[in-house]
């Protein structure tokens, strides 16, 4: 769709890095052309809202040429920008809404809450029951629907695919709180899902 | 005959999803999804969520949001090259 500096060359990233600290502007390029779509995504996921996607996107860029000499080697250049990106999100969302949920440091009860409300087959194929447009829709609004750090979580390790311990680092959470932020943002969204996704005629509730 | 209860096995539902669980603990688990169809569906409809998530980009980064970037990005590489010459290394 949209030019595209492919990262043809095969030159990964500390080389490019140690290019652009170098003071050439191409390599910083090619890296904004590898990562602008995963921080894009992100940031949106994150924030939930387009204008400060775009804002958070162009920020992490900007923030990381200026201090691209403080960047040691010490993670991998994606980390760190994504680092920079959560970073900025959190922000913008502390500034939309005086929102207590917004806390990183919220302590969640890991223990007895409810997991799973209802547990219902799905049809085969439910993606074919709606078009295009109205699964984004419904993928979209189940996202929405989640406090901002089981977002994170989920867009940080079930959308662009960061390990565990990336996470944990990024979020400056612990391995365990990962964990069971994932859980439960994955079982809150398979929970939303259902509703939409199940076998016509199959009603089964039940609490675990 | 399964030892893993129902909770026990959401505990290592991620893991599981995610196949990073021991081959011990995995037998487990899957002898307890063969006898109970509550924890199959959950562990099913879990998998799939994440497969339609990972197979649908949701925000794609549109063309304008990356011709600001650029644009943004080369006023503010120009004004460090005014500021400070070529390279940011040797200030």
């Amino acid at each position: 769709m949209q030019p595209e500096l492919a990262p043809s060359n095969g030159t990964d990233d500390a080389g490019l890095v140690r290019r652009a600290q170098d003071g050439d502007p191409e390599a910083f390029a090619e890296l904004v052309a590898r990562y602008e779509k995963s921080i894009f995504r992100l940031a949106r996921n994150i924030t939930q809202n387009a204008e400060d996607a775009e804002d958070v996107l162009q920020e992490t860029f900007l923030k990381a040429y200026e201090h691209l000499d403080e960047f040691r080697g010490d993670s991998k250049f994606y980390t760190w920008l994504v680092r920079i990106a959560v970073n900025q999100a959190l922000m913008k969302l502390r500034k939309r809404k005086t929102d207590r949920s917004v806390s990183l440091d919220e302590t969640f009860d890991t223990g007895e809450d409810t997991l799973v409300r209802e547990i219902a087959v799905w049809a085969d194929d439910p993606e074919r029951l709606y078009s295009q447009d109205e699964l984004r829709q419904i993928l979209a609004s189940a996202i929405e629907s989640l406090p901002p750090i089981f977002r994170a979580v989920f867009a940080l390790r079930d959308i662009e695919e960061l390990s565990t311990e990336e996470t944990a680092q990024i979020l400056n959470l612990s391995v365990p709180a990962v964990k069971s932020r994932l859980l439960r943002a994955r079982l809150r969204l398979r929970e939303k899902l259902t509703r939409y996704f199940k076998r016509k005629g199959d009603d089964v509730f039940a609490y675990l | 005959m399964s030892l893993l209860t129902c909770k026990d096995f959401l505990k290592e539902l991620n893991d599981y999803l995610d196949d990073a669980t021991s081959p011990g603990l995995r037998q487990e688990i899957e002898a307890h999804l063969a006898e109970c169809p509550n924890c199959w569906v959950i562990c099913d409809t879990t998998r799939r969520t994440l497969r339609i998530y990972k197979g649908t980009d949701l925000y794609p980064l549109p063309s304008e949001v990356h011709q600001r970037l650029m644009e943004a990005l080369r006023r503010k590489m120009s004004q460090s090259k005014n500021g400070s010459g070529q390279s940011k290394n040797g200030s």
